[in-house]
């Protein structure tokens, strides 16, 4: 018998049962469809954080406090300690070699205002390295100056969004905004950067000096009376130099902060790499259990196919018998039910990819806060769910076959 | 064409053993029509069923063609009963779903070769239901179906036809119908074999073979 004869039997008594077909298919329509999209959102999430630290600048560290007790990447989870770094820390560490610059910030949210417009955004004092650092190109105006530093001139520089946000259309150089009641001028518009950091936009942004946002807008000290930096960042030359420049901060920041050979740093020090590592690791994990989870319902519904394909043996019982009485062989017998139980899968497969294409382009254009998820659909997903969908069919479709196929030509023909 | 000798068919009911047929010899030449009677469980199915490959008997040797069938394989046995045989049943056994024509197409698909739709239209119009090729059983008469699995039976070009109460579900027009379209086969060369516990049926044909209690009476 060829193979198009049985593939017509098996489309046909298929058609047969439409409805119970299709609430088979349905099964691995569910199953397949969720892991594509489930993948892909998961994907998608992993490009975005990737192309956001890209943005923010590859072969940065950030030196921050924590509390020498707790110590490590814990300890700046949690945050809420005591800052211990100075701007005299960072401009120790501007000597050390293969650093090209170092930015000091300090981060708070506020409400900025401007004519009637509101709008809350992150305020960043730092010093002007910040815009060498951090990659922001200068729009219109200009970056402040050390002299900004020196003088603890109220200016701000605007990101892109909270620019547009108050000032539309507008040239907002020049004109003035509120923070925390106090008027500040605008001196430059930094160029939109996109991408996104813990659902922020890197646009929601003002950057002021960081001796102006120290003495005028959020004041905090250090526990030797210092004015406080919460985070030093640091641009290094090259990937390579990383470890040894890691190293010379450490040496250099427990001198000055007097720490005995025995007691723990009171700060750490995070390279942009291990961040990105530990996001990657994070969401990998993540989209991993949520294929795990869409696995299941694509389990479930390869049950499904065994146990249709399983009625569907007993139910045509006689129809075996007739089929071998008139000459059907072992063979002719499972390759119709097993075919029917690929026909199956493979179209509910099919479909699955379809639908779950077409619900990761529709999370795609949801935008949560600003920022599109763009899932990525990508071939291996796609190739791993036909495979997946084309075994299962076939293997919820081998014992239901055997069994049909093992039938005795006369004990199906009495049967029922 | 036909030769058993001293076929057994027993049946494991648990510890007991049933004997469907014991030790049956019978030949039947070709061109013959044939019927066996007897009354239900005398074993006259079990032997139709053996004779036609559809069952393989415990003991003794059936060789069909000079060849000895009980020896061959599952697969081997489908192939006879696609090319040497063709089966009409009491109850039709036609597949409900299909057309009158697709059943008659059914040997064609498993044997291969030809033009299966001229064939089986060919076969049909044979029985009288040229007319009837796409109505589906559920459409038809007891009598139109019992011929619609004759044509099924005829349309290999079998050697042989092997009928089990084919007349067992139908009115008295029908059976005469299907009696004569049998008688005309035979006339056509094709060997008959028919299980009947109907007497009139049995007078029509040249040998009756007796069964009781899975033995043969009168030969």
């Amino acid at each position: 018998m060829k193979l198009f004869e049985s593939l017509t039997i098996a489309i046909r008594s298929l058609l047969a049962n439409k409805l119970r077909s299709a609430l088979t298919m349905l099964g691995v329509i569910i199953g397949v469809g969720a892991v594509i999209t489930l993948m892909s959102v998961g994907r998608g999430a992993q490009a975005a954080i990737t192309s956001t630290f890209e943005k923010m600048g590859t072969n940065l560290l950030y030196v921050m406090s924590t509390s020498s007790e707790e110590g490590g990447m814990m300890a700046i989870q949690y945050g809420s300690t005591t800052p211990n770094l100075t701007l005299e820390d960072a401009r120790a560490l501007e000597r050390i070699d293969s650093v090209t610059a170092v930015a000091s910030v300090n981060e708070n949210y506020v409400e900025v205002t401007a004519g009637g417009e509101s709008k809350a955004a992150i305020i960043h004092g730092a010093t002007p390295e910040y815009q060498q650092v951090y990659n922001y190109s200068i729009a219109s105006g200009e970056f402040f100056s050390n002299r900004d530093i020196a003088s603890r001139n109220t200016v701000v520089v605007l990101g892109s969004k909270v620019a547009e946000d108050l000032f539309g259309d507008e040239d907002p150089v020049g004109q003035r905004v509120k923070i925390k009641g106090k008027r500040f001028d605008v001196i430059g518009v930094m160029a939109p950067k996109g991408g996104a950091m813990m659902g922020v936009s890197l646009d929601d942004i003002v950057v002021t000096p960081i001796t102006t946002f120290q003495a005028r807008l959020f004041t905090q000290q250090t526990t030797r009376g210092e004015d406080a930096v919460q985070t030093i960042a640091l641009q290094v030359a090259s990937a390579d130099a990383i470890d040894n420049v890691k190293g010379e901060i450490e040496t250099i920041l427990r001198k000055r902060h007097g720490i005995a050979a025995d007691e723990k740093n009171d700060f750490a020090i995070i390279s942009m790499e291990q961040m990105l590592g530990m996001f990657q690791q994070v969401l990998g994990i993540f989209t991993l259990v949520l294929g795990a989870i869409a696995s299941i319902s694509l389990l479930v519904g390869s049950i499904g196919i065994m146990n249709i394909m399983l009625v569907s043996v007993t139910e045509r019982t006689r129809e075996i018998g007739i089929r071998k009485a008139v000459g059907a062989k072992r063979r002719d017998i499972l390759v119709q039910f097993l075919l029917e139980a690929a026909v199956l899968s493979l179209l509910g497969g099919g479909i699955g990819i379809l639908g779950g294409w077409m619900l990761s382009l529709l999370i795609s254009l949801i935008n949560i806060g600003g920022i599109a998820l763009h899932s990525v659909v990508s071939l291996d997903i796609v190739v791993l769910a036909v495979t997946v969908s084309v075994f299962i069919g076939l293997a919820s479709g081998v014992y239901p076959a055997m069994r049909a196929a093992r039938l005795n030509p006369i004990d199906a023909l009495r049967y029922g | 064409m036909i030769k058993l000798e001293n076929i057994s068919k027993v049946y494991r009911m648990g510890e007991v053993e049933v004997y469907a047929l014991k030790g049956v010899s019978l030949t039947i030449n070709q061109g013959e029509m044939v019927s066996i009677i007897g009354a239900s469980g005398s074993g006259k199915s079990t032997l139709l069923h053996i004779i036609g490959c559809l069952d393989r008997p415990t003991s003794g040797r059936y060789l069909l063609d000079g060849v000895d069938v009980s020896q061959l394989s599952d697969d081997k046995l489908a192939e006879m009963r696609n090319k040497k045989f063709g089966f009409v049943f009491q109850d039709f056994n036609l597949l409900s779903r299909a057309t009158a024509l697709a059943n008659v197409e059914l040997p064609l698909i498993y044997g291969g070769g030809g033009d299966k739709h001229q064939k089986a239209t060919e076969a049909l119009e044979r029985v009288g239901l040229g007319g009837r090729a796409r109505h589906k059983p559920t459409e038809l008469s007891g009598g139109e179906q019992q011929r619609v699995a004759i044509a099924r039976a005829l349309v290999n070009s079998p050697p042989l036809i092997l009928a089990d109460e084919p007349t067992g579900n139908l009115d008295s027009a029908s059976t005469k119908e299907i009696i004569s379209i049998f008688r005309q086969l035979n006339e056509d060369g094709i060997t008959v074999v028919i299980v009947t516990h109907e007497a009139d049926i049995a007078a029509q044909t040249q040998h009756v073979i007796r069964l009781r209690d899975g033995e043969i009476v009168i030969q």
